[in-house]
Order: structure tokens, then C-alpha cells, then sequence
């Protein structure tokens, strides 16, 4: 049964050194509020999973977090490459980053796998592609009735999943809408959840087939407005597409890197002090 | 030449045009969606736009700056998960055109975005596959669009991200691919359409004002240039004004310049 908690709470609780984790939303919806206090907390060695790791692994890579990512598309959208990532793959940097590397259907249709408590996902998929030599975890099965060959990978079972979404009741139940992602299939094929949240309310309203998660499938529920920012949540606030674009300076060099995860994440308390630090830094920029 | 327009403008028109009022086209960021919603402003009122994010029938009034902006979502006719976009709407096979963007290909079509150099210890480590290996793959047809140089016209792939013709001939039917393939490839220079029993990549129209010299000059593998091969048709006007003014709609909302490329 969910739980409202202070997010610190929430990472503290369900968030461990080791854990699979996968923090979910697509460009919509990025948890970046519960991906900053994982790094004020100092975890180390995750397992991370998302299919678009974003800024938000970018920054957890830099910082530490990760001992391994498993992903479908690795770069900052629109704008050119992770460079955080890129360093941890290419120079070992901060650590060794294993990958785990799949694409997006793949990926879907394994997050959809560990929902329905199934061993593997099967897609026709990566057919006359580099994958299977290269990639251990993509196999194939022959299909018993029609003899066709399909790619088979593992699903994906995370011990923790997070996501960001638009409303929560007292009780827990969440609502999201807009460009809903894989969220809702992580959250099932997860061990434990934590959902951070724009508002509480009184009652969702919300027609019946709308996507709701019930709060019994809920850990720990968080209200932390404007938890996405910089990604967008729709209804509530635009993408921060001038900060994806300088989010490339800001990463390229590790000293700069640094520099920005102290001042933004480490040194500050929570995400509202972070957005404070955020809005003084963009002020900053424009005076240039 | 007329230096009315410049290659990237002639690369984005050109690639509009393949597309046909009508056509499913399951879309890729960037280029595609450049050239794809150019379309759509011109002869293609009626072709479905689908992006991965899971918006089917975008009608965004800027470019989309990421695969899952909110302008894509209010739009759409429909937003589905991302689960459901790949496996009923892309495997399911009602993809009609499959428009992608690539880093490298070869003269079989094959894209590699995943890695330069060996996949264990990478030179450069790339974004990596996204939607294109399925992509490439369910869609009844691949249009690809792509400036080309000697660094992404190569004569061999460090890594197939996405198939094209494979090694050439009938491969990509041998290895048991559900959809045809490239269609045509459309860069900055010139427009090269697969040959009918090869599978090689020729050029088959050259954009006014590029020589054959320079063709050559930026690709990795010793290209061949179709019989009949002439000159591409030059942006019309209308065609022109139609892409500037999205262009600059698109800087206006983004309040950034050249972020549509």
C-alpha cells in the first residue's frame, strides 16, 4: 500500500547500493527530483535501466551511481551526446560502466515481459543486425508452431522502479497521461515503486480507462512539484529545452561537470533548493 | 546554379517529395521529421505521422526539438504507449514507410548508429539503436536521409545497427526480413536508390550545382552512378518558403536557432 513519504525517506527505504533501478518517462515525465537524491545519498554500484538514459543517468554516471546501464538509445535529444556516458564507456570514467544494450522495441517488450511475470520477451526484432554477435543477451527461440526465428532477450525485472507523474489521491492511486513511455510497465515488473508526484488531490477524476496506477502497486508516493524539470510534465509545465542545450558545455569536461553536480545536487538540500540554484544559474547565463 | 537554396535546404525537399499523401510513416527525430512534416505542409495533408514516443497522426505546428515533445502528444489523433507503438503498430505491420536518419551507412543501406571502432573498447561510442532495427525492418519500406561525407558514407561498418540489403543481392530476403528495405537514400549532394539486383546503393539523381567529382570525393566505396542518371528537380519556390517558415516557426518556439536539423 503506498505510502506518502518525504522523498529522502523514499530513497533511503527502497534505493540500496547494488539495486536494479530503472527511472522511467519518455522525454515526458523524467524523474530527475528522486535521480538527484540518489546522488545526495551517495549510492554506488546500480544497476541502471531506462530505454532514453537522458540527462538524469547522465549526471547519476558522473556522479558515480552506476556500476552497469542497460539501455536502448544513449544520447541528449536533439542536441548530441551524452558526454558523461560517453567518458564512462570510452575511458572508464569515473568507474568501468558495463552496458547492457538493446533497442527500443526490445526494451518495451521486455519491461512488458517483467509485468507479466514472464522469463523473456520474444520480438521479431534485430534481424540482420550486428546484435547477436556482439550482445550475449539477445538469443533467439524457434517458434513452436511456425518454425520462424524471433529474438528472445530477458525481461526486465528491476528491485526498485521510478517514475514522476502528474496526480495523486491521499490514498495513492496515480494518474499520468500524455506520453506515457514504458512507466506503467516498469512499475509492474518492479519489486518496489516509488512515484514522485506534481500534486495531491482530493479525487483523481479521472474516466475509466485512463492510466492509473492503484496505490496497493505503490510503495512510497512523494509530492514534489516540478520533480521532471528539466523534462516536461504536460499540463503542468513546458520541456527546458535551453537547458538540454547547455547541458552539453556543462558535461563535456569533467572539471565543469563537477562543478555543476556540487553547486546543483550535492551542496543543495532538496530539489526545490535545486530549482532555486537552477533558476540563478539560467539568470547567470542570460547576462552573458 | 541558382544559389537560391542552399544543400541542406534541396536534401530536405527532396526528401519530402518521396513521401505520399496518405503513407503511415513511422517517423525518426530530426532530418526525417524535418523532411516528413514538410510533406505533410505540402503534397501529404493526409500521411500519419507516428514518432516512437507513441503519438500516432502528429500534426506538431513547430519541429519537435525531442522524440517526445508535448506539441507531438496534443496533436496526435491518438497517443499509445511505447509498448504498443512497437509491438501492434510497427510489428503489427501497418507501417507503410519507415524514414530514418543514420551516422554511417554502406553501399548496401546498412546503418550503423551504435559504435566507431570495436563494440568492446569503442573509439566512439554512439547514441546507439533507438527504434531503427525494427524500424528498418517492419516497415513495408525505408526511406533514408543523411549528409554525406567520407566519415558516413563508409565502405565498411564497424557495427550493423540497422539492415539495409546486408551483403547485397537477395541477403535481406534470406535472412528472413518482413519488409523490402531502402527505397532511396537522400543526402546533400544527390539521391541514390538501391540497384535491382545488387542492391547497391547508385546515385540515380545529382542536386543542381554538385559534380560527379564531388559525389565521389564524399563517399568511402567507389560509387556508381546510374544510366539515366540527371539532375534532381530544384526546390520550387512554394516548397522552399513552406520549409523556411517551419524552420523559423520551430527557432521561434524553441528560442533557439538550428535546432531543426
Amino acid at each position: 500500500m503506498a505510502q506518502w513519504s518525504s522523498l529522502p525517506e523514499a530513497v533511503a527505504a527502497h534505493v540500496h547500493d547494488g539495486d536494479c533501478v530503472a527511472l522511467e518517462g519518455f522525454t515526458h515525465l523524467i524523474p530527475f527530483a528522486a535521480g538527484h537524491e540518489i546522488i545526495r545519498q551517495g549510492r554506488r554500484a546500480l544497476s541502471l535501466v531506462r530505454m532514453t538514459p537522458d540527462l538524469i543517468y547522465d549526471q547519476m554516471i558522473g556522479a558515480g551511481c552506476a556500476a552497469k546501464m542497460t539501455f536502448s538509445w544513449g544520447g541528449n535529444p536533439g542536441v548530441g551526446s551524452l558526454h558523461r556516458f560517453r567518458d564512462a564507456v570510452e575511458n572508464c570514467w569515473p568507474g568501468p560502466l558495463e552496458i547492457e544494450e538493446r533497442s527500443h522495441s526490445d526494451l518495451a517488450n521486455a519491461y512488458v515481459a517483467g509485468a507479466a511475470n514472464l522469463p523473456f520477451a520474444v520480438l521479431r526484432g534485430y534481424a540482420g543486425s550486428s546484435f547477436e554477435q556482439s550482445c550475449p543477451h539477445i538469443r533467439s527461440v524457434i517458434c513452436p508452431f511456425t518454425g520462424e526465428r524471433l529474438a528472445a532477450t530477458p525481461s526486465i525485472r528491476p528491485d526498485v522502479a521510478i517514475i514522476h507523474a502528474q496526480k495523486a489521491d491521499r490514498k495513492g492511486n496515480v494518474l499520468l497521461w500524455g506520453i506515457l513511455g514504458v512507466q506503467k510497465e516498469a512499475v509492474l515488473a518492479a519489486k518496489h515503486s516509488i512515484v514522485t508526484v506534481e500534486e495531491c488531490v482530493e479525487s483523481l477524476d479521472a474516466p475509466p480507462n485512463a492510466c492509473i496506477l492503484p496505490g496497493w502497486v505503490v510503495d512510497a508516493v512523494c509530492l514534489v512539484p516540478q520533480g521532471a524539470r528539466p523534462s516536461y510534465a504536460h499540463g503542468y509545465y513546458e520541456r527546458d529545452n535551453g537547458f538540454y542545450l547547455r547541458w552539453d558545455a556543462i558535461s563535456r569536461e569533467r572539471e565543469s561537470f563537477h562543478a555543476w553536480l556540487k553547486g546543483h545536487v550535492l551542496d543543495t538540500a532538496d530539489f526545490s533548493e535545486y530549482l532555486r540554484a537552477q533558476a540563478a544559474g539560467a539568470a547567470q547565463e542570460a547576462l552573458r | 546554379m541558382s544559389a537560391d537554396f542552399t544543400s541542406d535546404e534541396i536534401m530536405t525537399v527532396s526528401a519530402a517529395r518521396m513521401l505520399r499523401n496518405g503513407a503511415i510513416c513511422f517517423v525518426g527525430i530530426g532530418l526525417p521529421s524535418t523532411a516528413a512534416n514538410l510533406a505533410r505542409l505540402l503534397h501529404a495533408p493526409d500521411a500519419v505521422l507516428i514518432y516512437e514516443s507513441g503519438p500516432i497522426g502528429a500534426k506538431p505546428a513547430v519541429l519537435p526539438l525531442s522524440i517526445g515533445d508535448g506539441s507531438l502528444a496534443e496533436t496526435a489523433d491518438t497517443v499509445v504507449s511505447t509498448p504498443e507503438i512497437f509491438r501492434y503498430w510497427l510489428q503489427g505491420g501497418r507501417v507503410d514507410v519507415g524514414f530514418l536518419g543514420a551516422a554511417q551507412l554502406d553501399r548496401f543501406a546498412n546503418i550503423n548508429t551504435t559504435v566507431i571502432g570495436d563494440y568492446r573498447k569503442p573509439k566512439v561510442r554512439l547514441p546507439g539503436a533507438g527504434g531503427a532495427p525494427e524500424i528498418s525492418t517492419s516497415a513495408k519500406e525505408v526511406l533514408v536521409i543523411a549528409k554525406q561525407s567520407r566519415r558516413s558514407f563508409v565502405e565498411k561498418l564497424d557495427f550493423i545497427t540497422s539492415a539495409g540489403f546486408l551483403t547485397g543481392g537477395d541477403a535481406r530476403e534470406r535472412a528472413g526480413i518482413p519488409g523490402r528495405g531502402p527505397v532511396a537514400v537522400i543526402t546533400d549532394l544527390c539521391i541514390l536508390r538501391p540497384d535491382a539486383k545488387t542492391r547497391e546503393l547508385i546515385v540515380t539523381g545529382i542536386h543542381p550545382g554538385i559534380s560527379r567529382d564531388r559525389i565521389c570525393a564524399n563517399t568511402g566505396w567507389e560509387i556508381r552512378f546510374s544510366e539515366d542518371c540527371g539532375a534532381t528537380e530544384a526546390p520550387a519556390e512554394n516548397e522552399l518558403k513552406a520549409l523556411r517558415d517551419l524552420l523559423a516557426r520551430t527557432a521561434k518556439a524553441h528560442g533557439t536557432a538550428g535546432v531543426a536539423a
